[in-house]
């Protein structure tokens, strides 16, 4: 109970203080004089704020973003194709990379296969040149081989008798000598060569 | 006179007196700044519409922010059955919230610090948004005071709250913008006379108080316009898509 008279004075003192404000001038907001005034610049002002805005400059505004979002649009597009044309370009790249090497490659196996073939060749002829040279080489050898004996015996035979003639002043029959001088070497070859 | 906190909400004529009859419809100071925030308005929004970059400059930014800012908040609280009344929501934002900022400004005045101004839009947005909702669901409208599942007996109780709810829709959208903005602008002045009062020695801690305000109050600006630019959202939301 106390407290409601409390309050109710609090109350009625708040609104006489109020009342007394209101009459030396108060809030200014509850002063009818210029209301009209207000309603009447609130409506001009913010009707023409709103004409102007809603017929000239939001369209606008709305028309450029949407602009920009269809460019925006537009450029990913291009450059999912242009991404496509370089996936597209790399792949034929990489073919004709593959290719090249490919055709390298065989080249180079032909190239080489030619090289082995005329090395072959070469070495074949070679190898025929060589065992015909060695062949006749041989045979030379052995010609002189087998004419070596002779020769020494008929070197021999001369020179003893063009020693014998010297020493002596006469000439010596040539068949003998040749016979003697065969003798002799054939008993100088068995010591020497153990036959 | 000056040291009064309300003395800044003194509406005076400008200019000559302008009559109609008996109705005076002169310039007033609140009239100026009317004038002013709308064209500032104008100016910014012409000045960022009028550019096409594909990459926007500052005011080019600035205007297509607050554009896309307030497209996202009509659709997400009215949906997009709202897209006809953008243009309304966006210049009732921009105006408000230009009237605020610029009452912010030292010496000068807040239109919105008035209730008529406020009560004017609320009523404006109330009796637009209740024709709205009658020419798009015809008497249907009225199922909005019948909420769905409640107890029959509770019905008569449910209904009076909700007409009473609906009708004081436009005083609580006004007196809530307005009894922020003038709060806000008499508390601030009377820190002001604080520091006046109580000179160099005492006046340094109403001073930094008054520094912390304005900042304050700035976000506060900003915020009713929001709350006001919102609930009208709302309110066009309960017209359009009747959720009851």
């Amino acid at each position: 109970m106390k407290k409601i008279i409390l309050l109710n004075i609090f109350y009625f003192s708040f609104c006489t203080l109020a009342v007394k404000s209101a009459e030396k001038g108060g809030m200014p907001q509850l002063d009818p004089e210029f209301w009209v005034s207000q309603i009447f610049w609130l409506t001009i002002t913010f009707g023409t704020l709103f004409l102007v805005l809603s017929k000239f400059i939001l369209p606008r505004i709305s028309k450029n973003l949407e602009q920009r979002k269809l460019q925006i649009l537009e450029n990913i597009e291009t450059a999912e194709k242009q991404r496509e044309q370089s996936e597209k370009n790399l792949k034929e790249f990489d073919e004709i990379i593959l290719k090249s090497k490919n055709k390298a490659k065989e080249l180079m196996l032909a190239a080489r296969e030619r090289v082995v073939s005329e090395i072959t060749k070469k070495k074949i002829k070679l190898d025929e040149d060589l065992n015909s040279e060695i062949q006749n080489v041989e045979k030379e050898i052995i010609e002189l081989k087998l004419s070596s004996p002779k020769k020494i015996n008929s070197i021999a035979s001369n020179i003893t008798n063009e020693v014998i003639k010297r020493l002596i002043g006469t000439d010596v029959n040539e068949s003998s000598v040749s016979a003697l001088v065969e003798q002799e070497l054939k008993k100088l070859s068995r010591s020497t060569y153990g036959i | 006179m000056a040291a009064n906190p309300m003395y800044q909400f003194n509406v005076y004529r400008i200019g000559p007196e302008i009559k109609i009859g008996e109705i005076d419809l002169s310039f007033t100071n609140a009239s100026l700044f009317m004038v002013i925030s709308s064209l500032a308005i104008l100016i910014i929004f012409n000045l960022g519409a009028q550019k096409r970059n594909i990459i926007p400059d500052k005011i080019q930014l600035l205007s297509e922010l607050s554009y896309t800012f307030v497209s996202k908040m009509i659709s997400d609280t009215a949906g997009s059955k709202a897209k006809p009344y953008f243009s309304f929501i966006f210049s009732l934002f921009m105006f408000v919230l230009f009237c605020n900022m610029f009452g912010m400004i030292p010496y000068s005045f807040t239109v919105t610090s008035h209730i008529i101004v406020t009560f004017v839009l609320a009523a404006f947005i109330f009796i637009g948004v209740t024709i709205i909702g009658f020419i798009k669901h015809g008497f249907g409208y009225l199922k909005l005071f019948v909420p769905s599942g409640v107890p029959v007996v509770l019905l008569p109780l449910i209904v009076v709250i909700e007409i009473i709810s609906y009708l004081s829709r436009p005083i609580s959208l006004s007196v809530r913008l307005f009894a922020n903005m003038m709060a806000g602008h008499t508390m601030m002045k009377v820190f002001g006379g604080f520091v006046v009062s109580l000179g160099i020695v005492g006046g340094w801690l109403p001073l930094s108080f008054s520094v912390a305000l304005t900042g304050l109050e700035i976000l506060v600006a900003f915020l009713q316009a929001y709350v006001f630019a919102i609930l009208t959202c709302i309110y066009l939301n309960d017209a359009l898509n009747l959720h009851h």
